[in-house]
């Protein structure tokens, strides 16, 4: 016969209840404070949250982070593959690129990116040390606002994602490397088909991170005049002197994209989490259904 | 008389200041299968790692199918190979580890027919075909679309020797293939070794397993401390040792 659960009384825990109790009066006084104040204007952000230009930020600022996060991550396995290749002039350049790139601020590097023409009037492709010149452009046409701003910020994001997969690849355990070699994989082949698959549950999460990171460092380019979101509700303030309701306009637009990106992130370290653990945690969503079909169930019952 | 199928003289190796091999002398010849024994630490498992260049040798000569290991001669002079050409020759060598070292992310299908797809360019129809009768061949016929973590240790090893088979191999290095088993486990792979060996493969088994190496090995071998302390036929080294130290050792496992 099967013996009845055991019926317990909990631990009690009054300091959390104290605690919570605490931390709930604080933040409904800060929320109370933002919410009613009359200065916020409500009325202005709801004019201007889907006001065309703000949206067009939007857009830009998405697609900048999009393009930047692809060519960061394509640089950076690229750069990992170098710095650990046994060639020292491969990994050395890798080493140099990482140094660079890491050690400059991104507003510093979009600044530098930008008025590069200063420095190269005329981009040249040909014979170095001054011989014929297949191509050439003029810096200024060739770089806008927009290039400097997504070259300064895919080389950075390359620089960081280089050290996220180099970091993903040595965690792959090496007996993986040496029944690859055992069966005649080259080093390239291993890579590509043994070593990269098995990283990529460790590269992933900070990539997500990295593009959490990136979509608010776009805000960046606002500096050298591309319409971004920041920007784009910077101009309107300039314009009507609105300074809070157009930044609380971005703050919700900032906040909005991030959590969709969390929400992403969330389900691919899942995916990729798998053989990980033993047993996953429910989702929220298959906890949420769980409540509803327990309560219904209960329901019924009664 | 045929040439060896692995030859060693005099293979020295160094970590560092370490001297973990001592000098090796063996020869294995085409369709022999020797089973190497020795307490850990002996060198027994740098030494079969060395004979498919995953440790390069410091000094000697060491040689499969009559081709150096990790170099080439031209007259005189010793020219390390590109990597390429050691990939080239690893290809007819085979190999199991102790930790299976099956790559988690595939099939078991897949895991065997990599190496002859992207290797010697083998279609992906033929090499899963020959991938699948290789699994029978191991009795894993049903497990093919199985993931490592999916399988017991066993039939984890199972499918590292029909991988290493995949690529066609002359001869096969088994490094402690039962070590990490569990002890009901250890007969299903041994099976299939013993099958192997029947079939007239040569082979090099690095091993505790004295019933194996008794009813199997051509030739049994006792390394200690980096150097070979005696080899013979199972009958002589196992049943009457002339070493001390082979005494001690096999008292101590048996």
């Amino acid at each position: 016969m099967r013996p009845d659960d055991i019926k317990a009384v909990p631990v009690r825990h009054p300091l959390r209840w104290v605690g919570s109790a605490v931390t709930f009066v604080v933040a409904a006084s800060l929320i109370n404070s933002a919410v009613n104040n009359p200065r916020i204007q409500w009325g202005t952000v709801g004019d201007y949250l889907f006001d065309q230009r703000v949206l067009d930020g939007v857009f830009l600022t998405v697609e900048l982070t999009i393009m930047c996060m692809v060519v960061g991550v394509f640089l950076g396995v690229l750069m990992a593959v170098l710095r650990l290749s046994p060639n020292p002039v491969l990994s050395g350049i890798s080493w140099l690129y990482i140094w660079f790139f890491r050690g400059l601020p991104r507003l510093v590097l979009i600044l530098f990116v930008f008025f590069i023409s200063a420095l190269y009037p005329e981009i040249t492709v040909g014979v170095p040390f001054g011989g014929h010149a297949f191509l050439s452009f003029n810096a200024n046409d060739l770089i806008t606002a927009f290039i400097a701003g997504f070259v300064a910020l895919s080389l950075s994001e390359g620089a960081y994602m280089a050290e996220i997969v180099r970091a993903g690849l040595i965690s792959v355990d090496e007996g993986q490397t040496e029944a690859a070699q055992a069966l005649g994989l080259s080093r390239i082949q291993t890579l590509r088909f043994v070593t990269l698959p098995q990283a990529m549950r460790v590269i992933v999460p900070p990539t997500g991170n990295e593009t959490i990171s990136m979509l608010k460092d776009t805000s960046l380019v606002s500096v050298i005049a591309v319409v971004d979101l920041l920007y784009a509700v910077q101009l309107i303030y300039a314009k009507n002197y609105k300074q809070i309701p157009l930044l609380v306009v971005g703050i919700i637009w900032y906040l909005a994209l991030t959590s969709v990106l969390y929400v992403i992130q969330y389900y691919i370290e899942r995916r990729f989490g798998r053989g990980g653990s033993r047993n996953l945690p429910p989702t929220p969503i298959q906890r949420l259904r769980a409540l509803v079909s327990r309560s219904s169930s209960t329901r019924g019952e009664a | 008389m045929s040439e060896p199928m692995v030859r060693a003289a005099g293979v020295h190796k160094r970590y560092g200041s370490l001297e973990v091999l001592k000098g090796i002398d063996i020869e294995v010849m085409p369709g022999e299968v020797m089973c190497i024994l020795g307490p850990s630490g002996s060198g027994k498992s740098t030494f079969l790692r060395c004979i498919n260049h995953l440790e390069e040798i410091n000094a000697g000569l060491l040689a499969v199918d009559g081709e150096l290991v990790g170099y080439s001669m031209k007259g005189d002079v010793i020219h390390a190979l590109h990597e390429d050409d050691i990939a080239k020759a690893r290809e007819s060598i085979g190999m199991v580890f102790q930790r299976f070292n099956l790559f988690p992310h595939m099939t078991a299908l897949d895991n065997i027919a990599l190496a002859p797809i992207k290797v010697k360019g083998v279609s992906k129809a033929e090499a899963r075909e020959k991938a699948a009768r290789l699994l029978t061949q191991v009795g894993l016929g049903d497990r093919g679309e199985s993931y490592p973590a999916q399988l017991s240790g066993g039939q984890q090893q199972r499918v590292a020797i029909a991988r290493a088979l995949a690529m066609d191999p002359k001869l096969m290095l088994f490094d402690e293939p039962t070590s990490a088993l569990d002890p009901e486990l250890v007969g299903e792979v041994l099976k299939v070794m013993r099958d192997l060996a029947s079939q007239g493969m040569t082979m090099i088994v690095v091993t505790h397993e004295i019933g194996f190496a008794k009813a199997v090995a051509d030739t049994v071998v006792f390394m200690d401390d980096g150097v070979v302390v005696e080899a013979g036929a199972p009958a002589e080294v196992l049943d009457n040792p002339k070493q001390d130290r082979t005494k001690t050792f096999l008292r101590q496992v048996s």
